[in-house]
């Protein structure tokens, strides 16, 4: 028959635990013999706080990644959500929780829109986040000039600055929001589709699966993940910021975090333990330069020159695996 | 219908369907009984994948009704024609190669326990399943990707099965699987068949519809032609039904001896990480035949010979001449083309036109000779070469995809027409390819031998290979096996392709 068969595949812990391994051992001895201290307490806590936020979101990229789409409108909702949390609290603790289903229930709004363009309308992931992106952009460039509203005080002092030991509360609620995310992926009907649908959308349709309505729900967990992450950054920046999603990147960051962490962009394979190691990859290199004070731009540069040899590296392995 | 039937589990009546305009199906009217084996037959475009496809529910019919299990009944979706129970194993396959066979076998319906997916139960189902068609050995938790064509069909099958489906749709179930397999594929048809499953089984290969159904429906454009009781049935009065031709006009003359020219090419002692100490001569104006089971290296061989998967060790010379076949750039330097098994996959780019994928070969190697002529030329020579392989009832600006697959292998045989090859490398040239359309191939194949250039054609499908070769060399291991003259029997093909038979000498 077809030769005899391998063991079967058992699940192995993506390459970017290895690269974050050898970024933070490098970067230590480097920042060391530079005189500084990578883990120190400040600096510790700043990687989390700069994993969390882009973390939130990368987890829900990842959702609509597997499932062979994309949301580039992440870093527009972020912004979106910083100033609905921040205006509805109005710096009033009793305003909390209603602000945040506000605001949770704004992005899972745009995440419908983001669905039903891509599946109903058919069109292009690519285009239709970057046109709902813009319209979101119009709308802030429009009606914002700069911080508006103030977050609720127990946010602030919750999600924004309580600690656990040298770990953020919000680095917390990244780690619980991404095992939720591995849950409904590996062990719901709904993740199993979505892989399915990312891996053929064809092989799912015909296997009876309702791929639209799976893609749909991707999306809105991709821009409820994007909302979370907009109600982290108000709990840090103490009020709405209409520049912050795309000032931090959040967009592209969070599709290089993806890939970082082994998810096929093309859809079908990958998951969240990936990319949260990816998204600890970014942060670190962050870590790193800021405490070696490099340049901005160069540092640009190194995280370009970083994401295309992990791609590379990815895609001689799948062909490896072709062969 | 006399009343001693049992009725029908499945019935079409006055089935039609229309695409863009272009009548597809026109009036079919079908039944399937309970426990039967309804063949379909017909040529390509006659429309059995689109009535499949009905009954399915992919596509809705314009016309007609379809009555499922006494009730009338509209599919809207592949979806509700599974819950109805009906269950399809497609042509092509379509499994997800990252997943486990028990996440493929359950996509769509995975079983839960307390609203999550219960995946020890998915996969002792799954393996139940499979043991139960004495595939016990395939681990449900094996990645699909990893598995052979013909374990992959298996995991197909399963899957429909998993549907507890009352009608089984198999849509050229063993188009991908080597003459063994397909004995497999017998006793569980039989099987199913046995526990009072309707069978609906869409196949090119007469012998299958021979061996397996009680009834033979013969459609030709898009109309019943004739519902048949195969025991009464001759396959020339099917193929008669099909394209109105006889079937002893199959194959084309063999190569006459004064017709066979110089050695083109040699191979010695080469092997790479599937084959081992190939060696082989082939001359021009011969058509050799390579057989052997799935796996054998039958493949391997060809694409070994393309450069797409290189010797490591041994010589190649090409019209004595020494050659590095490292990539197919540089087989196709050497004059080597290359038509692949998997015509999806690898034969064609599906959204491009017709006259792209013609073009494919000629504009990747610019000046390969003897074809050294300017852009509008190669435009032009491509087109007589599409007109020279009869490629009929295509505009050349269409794209691929909706052309049959006689069509699409027309055009990919074209495409390396168009460099004018002295060597050609044919896995499986008819693989899914209807009667009249196989012949076709057939005729051309033939008329390229006797043109000068010299063939190598891997086939798994055993009256091709004894009635199209000149000589046949037969792969088992990695290595040729034997080798049978013109002459020889289905008996001695096999008996070297599992090794009963002792090794030819050297």
């Amino acid at each position: 028959m077809s030769g005899a068969l391998s063991p079967p595949a058992r699940w192995t812990p993506p390459g970017v635990f290895v690269a974050l391994a050898l970024t933070l051992a490098i970067g230590w001895l480097v920042v060391t013999v530079d005189g500084g201290r990578l883990f120190s307490l400040p600096t510790t806590v700043s990687l989390l706080h700069v994993a969390a936020g882009l973390g939130l979101v990368a987890v829900g990229q990842t959702v609509v990644v597997v499932g062979g789409s994309l949301d580039l409108s992440v870093a527009y909702t972020v912004s979106l959500s910083t100033l609905v949390a921040a205006e509805a609290m109005a710096g009033d603790d009793g305003a909390l929780l209603p602000a945040i289903g506000l605001t949770l229930a704004v992005s899972a709004t745009i995440g419908l829109v983001n669905g039903l363009l891509v599946t109903l309308a058919r069109i292009n992931p690519f285009i239709a986040t970057v046109g709902v992106g813009l319209l979101l952009k119009g709308y802030l460039d429009n009606g914002y000039d700069g911080p508006t509203g103030k977050t609720a005080p127990a946010l602030v002092q919750g999600l924004g600055y309580q600690r656990v030991g040298p770990v953020p509360l919000a680095f917390l609620l990244l780690l619980a929001v991404a095992a939720a995310a591995w849950f409904v992926l590996a062990r719901t009907r709904f993740g199993h589709h979505l892989i399915a649908v990312g891996g053929d959308p064809e092989v799912a349709r015909l296997s009876g699966v309702r791929t639209s309505r799976v893609l749909v729900t991707a999306h809105v967990l991709c821009a409820l993940c994007a909302g979370l992450a907009g109600v982290y950054l108000a709990s840090r920046l103490g009020a709405g910021a209409p520049r912050v999603g795309t000032e931090g990147l959040y967009d592209l960051e969070s599709i290089a975090a993806v890939v970082l962490g082994g998810t096929a962009l093309a859809g079908g394979r990958g998951g969240v333990v990936g990319t949260v190691g990816g998204v600890l990859l970014l942060a670190s290199i962050d870590a790193v330069f800021n405490q070696l004070e490099v340049d901005v731009f160069f540092k640009q540069v190194i995280r370009g020159v970083i994401i295309i040899a992990a791609v590379a590296v990815y895609a001689r392995r799948a062909m490896r695996k072709a062969s | 219908m006399s009343g001693l039937l049992p009725s029908p589990l499945l019935a079409l009546r006055g089935i039609g369907k229309s695409f863009l305009g272009v009548r597809v199906l026109d009036g079919v009217d079908l039944q399937v009984r309970p426990g039967e084996v309804h063949a379909v037959v017909g040529e390509n475009g006659a429309g059995k994948s689109t009535l499949m496809k009905v009954v399915s529910g992919v596509h809705q019919p314009d016309e007609g009704t379809v009555e499922f299990a006494g009730a009338q009944r509209t599919f809207r979706s592949p979806r509700e024609a599974q819950q109805a129970g009906i269950g399809i194993v497609h042509q092509e396959l379509t499994l997800l190669p990252e997943r486990t066979v028990a996440e493929n076998v359950w996509l769509g319906r995975e079983p839960l326990r307390r609203g999550l997916v219960d995946r020890g139960a998915m996969l002792d189902r799954a393996a139940g399943l499979l043991a139960s068609i004495g595939e016990g050995s395939l681990p449900p938790d094996t990645r699909v990707g990893r598995l052979g064509v013909a374990q992959q069909q298996v995991v197909e099958i399963v899957k429909a099965l998993a549907l507890d489906a009352r009608l089984l749709i198999m849509d050229e179930p063993t188009a991908a699987l080597a003459d063994h397999e397909v004995d497999q594929l017998y006793t569980l048809v039989r099987r199913l068949q046995e526990h009072g499953m309707g069978v609906l089984y869409v196949s090119h290969r007469l012998k299958e519809v021979f061996d397996l159904s009680s009834r033979i429906t013969v459609l030709k454009d898009g109309r019943a032609v004739t519902t048949l009781d195969t025991a009464d049935t001759s396959a020339d009065r099917l193929v008669r039904h099909m394209v109105g031709r006889e079937l002893s006009s199959y194959y084309p003359d063999r190569a006459q001896p004064q017709e066979l020219g110089p050695v083109r090419l040699t191979v010695r002692g080469a092997g790479n990480r599937k084959l081992r100490g190939i060696d082989l001569r082939l001359r021009a104006g011969e058509v050799l035949g390579v057989g052997g089971l799935q796996g054998s290296g039958r493949s391997a061989l060809a694409r070994a010979l393309f450069g797409a998967a290189p010797f490591g060790t041994g010589q190649v010379a090409v019209d004595g001449a020494p050659v590095r076949l490292r990539s197919p750039r540089a087989a196709m330097r050497v004059g080597i083309a290359y038509v692949s098994e998997d015509r999806k996959g690898e034969g064609i780019v599906a959204e491009q036109s017709v006259l792209d994928n013609a073009l494919l070969a000629v504009r990747a190697v610019r000046a390969v000779p003897p074809v050294r002529v300017s852009r509008g030329a190669r435009t032009a020579r491509v087109r007589e070469l599409l007109a020279a392989v009869e490629l009929r009832a295509a505009r050349e600006d269409q794209e691929i995809r909706f052309l049959s697959g006689g069509n699409q292998q027309k055009v990919v045989l074209a495409r390396w027409l168009a460099l004018a090859p002295r060597i050609l490398l044919f896995d499986e040239p008819t693989r899914g390819i209807d009667v009249g359309a196989r012949s076709a191939i057939h005729d051309l194949v033939r008329r390229l031998a006797r043109d000068g250039a010299a063939v190598l054609m891997v086939s798994s499908e055993l009256p091709e290979l004894l009635g199209m070769s000149d000589r046949i060399i037969v792969m088992r291991d990695g290595r040729i096996a034997g080798e049978l003259s013109a002459g020889a029997t289905e008996e001695e093909v096999v008996a070297l392709a599992v090794g009963t038979a002792r090794e030819a000498a050297g």
